[in-house]
C-alpha cells in the first residue's frame, strides 16, 4: 500500500525489475523460433517430445488450482474447486466448448460456496 | 479450435502453406486469407472471457503493491505474462529482495521455451524479423489455440490465425490492467473470478489427451504439479511438465 518498497529504490528500481523480467521473457519466447530459421529440419529428437508439450504443461498449470492435498483425504476431496473442476472436466470432455466449461464451472463453484457449503 | 467448414474462407492455394507470405498481406480487403485472421480472433474469444478477470486482477493487484497506473501497464506491455507479472507484483508488495522478484518472475516464465519450440516449425518459412515480432505476442493462449488449430486445419495460414488470436488477448490484457487499476477491486474476492482461468486450461487440457501416451503426460503432469505446488520459486509447475513429457515418452516407448 505504500509508495514502493524501500528495497527497490522507489520506481527506477520497479522499472529495472519490468525491464529485467520483460527481456528474459522475450528472449524465452525467440529462443526456438529464431533458431528454427537456420536449421532446416526440426530434429525429431525435439519433435517427439513437444508432443507432449500441450498435455503436460495444461495439467501442471490446472491441476494444482483444483487440488490442494491436504491432511485426510476427505478434506482434499471436499472441496468446491475439485468439484467445480470435475464438473467443468465432464463438460469439456462432452462438449470441447471453452465457453461452456467456463459457465459451468464458475456457476457450480458458486453453488458450492454460496449455497452447498454455506 | 473449431474445425468448422469454413474452408472457403481460408487460402484454397495453399499447399505447404505457399500463400502464406507475410509481405501479401498489405490488402487485408482484397485477401481471402483475411479470413483466417478472423477465425482467430473469433476461436479466442470465449479464452478472452478468462483472461479479462486475470488482467483485472493484474491491475488491481499493481495498485495494491504501490505501483502506479504507467509502471502497471508498462509491466504488462514489456512482460505480457499474467502467472508472472501477479508473482512479481505480489513480491514487490512484501517487500522481498530485487533479485528474487526479478528470479521468480523468469523462472515462471521458462515454460515460454517449450512453447517456442513447440511452435517454431510453423512459423520457419518467414522471415527473421516478422519472426521477432510474432515471438513478441507468444502466450499459452495463442500457443495452445494456434498449434491446435495448425495441426487440425493445415490450411490455415499460420502467422493470420496466430496474429488474430495473439493480438486480441494483448488488446484484452492492456485494457483489463488499465481497468483493474482505475476501478480497483469492485468484484468481492469470494466471487473467485480468477478461477476462469484453470477453467480455460481446463477446456484446452481435455482435447489434447487424446491417446494414450498424451493422456499419461497430463496424469503425470498434474499429478506431480499437485504433490510439488508446495516448492519455491513456481518450481511445481516445471517440475510436472517436465515430468509429464518423460511420463508420455516412456509410454510411447514402452507402452503399446
Amino acid at each position: 500500500m505504500t509508495g514502493g518498497s524501500a528495497l527497490f529504490g522507489g520506481s527506477l528500481g520497479i522499472w529495472l525489475a519490468i525491464l529485467l523480467i520483460g527481456l528474459a521473457t522475450y528472449g524465452f519466447r525467440l529462443s526456438f523460433i529464431h533458431l528454427f530459421g537456420r536449421i532446416d529440419e526440426v530434429p525429431s529428437r525435439i519433435k517427439r517430445p513437444l508432443r507432449y508439450v500441450p498435455p503436460a504443461v495444461l495439467a501442471a498449470l490446472v491441476l494444482p488450482d483444483l487440488v490442494t492435498i491436504r491432511p485426510s483425504v476427505a478434506a482434499t476431496l471436499v472441496d468446491e474447486r475439485l468439484i467445480a473442476g470435475v464438473v467443468a472436466g465432464a463438460v469439456a470432455w462432452r462438449t470441447e466448448n471453452v465457453t461452456a466449461t467456463i459457465g459451468v464451472g464458475m456457476v457450480t463453484l458458486w453453488l458450492f460456496r454460496f449455497v452447498v457449503f454455506a | 479450435m473449431t474445425v468448422d467448414g469454413d474452408l472457403a474462407d481460408g487460402d484454397p492455394s495453399a499447399g505447404d502453406h505457399p500463400g502464406d507470405d507475410p509481405s501479401a498481406g498489405d490488402h487485408p480487403g482484397d485477401d481471402p486469407s483475411a479470413g483466417d485472421v478472423r477465425a482467430g480472433v473469433r476461436d479466442v474469444s470465449p479464452l478472452l472471457l478468462g483472461i479479462a478477470p486475470f488482467a483485472l486482477v493484474a491491475g488491481i493487484a499493481a495498485v495494491d503493491a504501490g505501483l502506479g497506473l504507467a509502471e502497471a501497464v508498462g509491466m504488462s506491455v514489456i512482460v505480457f505474462a499474467g502467472a508472472s507479472q501477479l508473482a512479481a507484483i505480489d513480491l514487490i508488495g512484501s517487500n522481498a529482495p530485487f533479485a528474487v522478484v526479478v528470479g521468480t518472475a523468469v523462472v515462471i516464465n521458462v515454460r515460454m521455451v517449450m512453447y517456442s519450440a513447440s511452435i517454431a516449425p510453423h512459423f520457419a518459412d518467414y522471415g527473421r524479423r516478422f519472426r521477432a515480432g510474432l515471438a513478441y505476442l507468444l502466450t499459452d493462449q495463442a500457443y495452445a489455440l494456434s498449434v491446435a488449430e495448425f495441426e487440425a486445419n493445415p490450411e490455415r495460414s499460420r502467422w493470420r490465425y496466430y496474429l488474430g488470436a495473439a493480438a486480441a488477448l494483448w488488446v484484452v490484457w492492456q485494457i483489463g490492467t488499465v481497468i483493474g487499476v482505475v476501478v480497483g477491486a469492485s468484484v468481492p474476492d469470494a466471487w473467485g473470478l480468477t478461477f476462469a482461468v484453470p477453467l480455460v486450461f481446463l477446456a484446452l487440457l481435455v482435447p489434447a489427451m487424446k491417446d494414450r501416451p498424451t493422456t499419461a503426460a497430463g496424469v503425470a503432469g498434474g499429478a506431480v504439479a499437485v504433490v510439488a505446488a508446495g516448492l519455491p520459486l513456481n518450481l511445481g509447475l516445471l517440475t510436472g511438465a517436465v515430468s509429464g513429457i518423460a511420463v508420455g515418452l516412456l509410454t510411447e516407448v514402452f507402452g503399446e
